[in-house]
């Protein structure tokens, strides 16, 4: 119970005040743009796109500006911010295979069409913390290849030829595509809600399932199939128009984890998959979404549902970090007059102890 | 990718006004108003006043199954409509409405026969041909980090 309490406006107004100036910092030191930030702060910006559920970096920007860098503050803001919009509806499913590709890498074959895009990544950086980008050294342009005009078609496209790997489950017609942001969520959810729930998911909490998952909290056996990152072309229907218009790119990184069989007396042992998608470049999230997409088959597989991860309910009912900020921090909202029976309770409890432990030791022992 | 699609067929002017759309959706506002300003414009008015929003992005199960909704993208939009009567739409990721109502004026000065050559000559080839230039010039860098595998001969034992 939350009791109305007056005379903190005046605090408040103060409190923002003072908030605004320490957002600011010291104003010697030059002001951040938003394309600053949007440049070079741009895989935060993805992740403030992806789990704030909203492609548009400038105002991802903004968010983690206003939010003083605090990432979840900024989703938080971004979310607030989608409310206010009208929507025209939605799009016609983006085509990845399609995607002008600017990394892709497959861990479980070395020769694949359009070949190992190593791309714009952290990996086999040795992690040491460079100097020269403290004193703000302009970097080398980038070198420069053939681009190769053949297709890059994805991995488990190729695997799908020989059926080794099962098909995507196919779009059924007349079937609405779910969508939480409309629809309170309920169990047991199909796939569409799911990856709709897991792509605006905390980074952290599926990233910790996944690896739970790894080490044998729920069975997975993954193979990284195929990461790529690079920019998809969208398009939406436009009932004025009357045709699907362009509406332009967004990046997107997709991730298809590879993960061991299931068959039947009818049907020839195959591999399974998961499957990671999201704003930006966003590799962490969609390896881990992956991992965490293919846990929660577990139903639809026929496994044993013994841990977190392949817990649907536990999984969908957690990963949302605004909602989890939400009720974690109204902890911090006044709670005077619950506290005030709770502090009631615990001294009528403390007094029965008291009037227990001053009786004689032989009525104790009688008990 | 739109811009390469085929022009033939009997949807040709649907197909046209989509590569048209494709090249402005990817051209900078800045841009695209240069070209315009150096063709003659003809008379036209809002048909749409122009409007921010949200367009729901989906995705494929798989990267080919079933669509599922990914989030959400801003949008701009607008429409107008020529004294000659073409109505024009234009549709743009972001929350840019001057940019949209420049696409809407050109998708409608496309489908007039005064003006299509014009557009198509000032405005879209130039435009088209810098967003050529710029996907190639990132296909490269990418190219660049592309690993050439190569087997190191091991020694007997």
């Amino acid at each position: 119970m939350y009791v109305a309490v007056k005379g903190g406006e005046r605090a408040i107004e103060n409190a923002h005040r003072l908030l605004a100036h320490e957002r600011r910092g010291d104003r010697d030191i030059p002001e951040l743009s938003l394309a600053q930030i949007s440049e070079q702060l741009s895989l935060g910006v993805d992740r403030v796109m992806t789990e704030g559920s909203l492609y548009d970096r400038e105002l991802a920007a903004l968010a983690i500006k206003q939010a003083r860098g605090d990432l979840i503050e900024a989703i938080f803001l971004v979310r607030a911010f989608r409310a206010t919009l009208p929507r025209f509806g939605a799009t016609e499913p983006v085509d990845t295979g399609a995607m002008q590709v600017r990394r892709r890498i497959s861990s479980t074959f070395k020769d694949i069409p359009g070949g190992q895009v190593l791309g714009p990544t952290f990996d086999y950086t040795h992690r040491l913390l460079d100097p020269q980008l403290a004193d703000g050294a302009a970097p080398d342009a980038p070198a420069t290849g053939e681009a190769s005009t053949g297709a890059t078609p994805r991995v488990t496209d190729i695997l799908g030829r020989d059926g080794l790997i099962e098909p995507s489950p196919p779009a059924e017609a007349d079937v609405p595509v779910g969508d939480l942001t409309r629809e309170p969520l309920s169990f047991p959810a199909d796939r569409d809600l799911r990856l709709q729930n897991l792509a605006r998911a905390d980074e952290g909490f599926l990233l910790a399932l996944g690896y739970s998952s790894q080490r044998g909290y729920g069975r997975n056996h993954p193979f990284a199939g195929e990461i790529r990152f690079g920019e998809v072309e969208v398009e939406f229907m436009a009932e004025d128009a009357g045709f699907a218009v362009p509406l332009g790119s967004v990046a997107l990184t997709e991730c298809q984890m590879v993960n061991q069989f299931k068959g039947s007396a009818t049907q020839a042992p195959c591999f399974t998959r998961g499957y990671g998608l999201a704003f930006g470049q966003s590799e962490r999230k969609t390896m881990s979404m992956a991992l965490v997409d293919r846990t929660l088959r577990a139903r639809e597989l026929g496994e044993e549902v013994i841990a977190p991860a392949q817990d649907e309910e536990f999984v969908m009912s957690h990963s949302d970090n605004v909602q989890a900020t939400g009720f974690v921090e109204h902890l911090k909202l006044p709670h005077y007059v619950d506290f005030q029976s709770e502090l009631g309770l615990l001294r009528k409890l403390r007094k029965e102890f008291a009037v227990a432990n001053e009786a004689p030791p032989m009525q104790e022992a009688a008990e | 990718m739109a811009g390469n699609e085929s022009l033939a067929g009997e949807n040709g002017g649907q197909a046209r006004r989509k590569a048209v759309m494709a090249v402005l959706a990817h051209s900078a506002t800045t841009d695209i108003a240069g070209r315009l300003g150096m063709i003659a414009l003809p008379v036209h008015e809002d048909l749409r006043e122009p409007e921010n929003g949200l367009v729901m992005v989906r995705g494929r199960v798989g990267g080919d199954g079933a669509p599922f909704n990914l989030g959400e993208a801003t949008v701009s939009r607008a429409a107008v409509r020529l004294s000659t009567g073409e109505v024009g739409f234009g549709y743009t990721l972001g929350r840019d409405s001057e940019k949209a109502k420049l696409i809407a004026l050109c998708d409608a000065m496309v489908q007039s026969d005064e003006f299509a050559a014009a557009v198509e000559a000032e405005v879209i080839a130039p435009l088209r041909e810098a967003m050529i230039k710029e996907r190639s010039r990132k296909a490269a860098e990418a190219a660049a980090t592309r690993v050439d595998f190569y087997t190191l001969v091991r020694g007997e034992g």
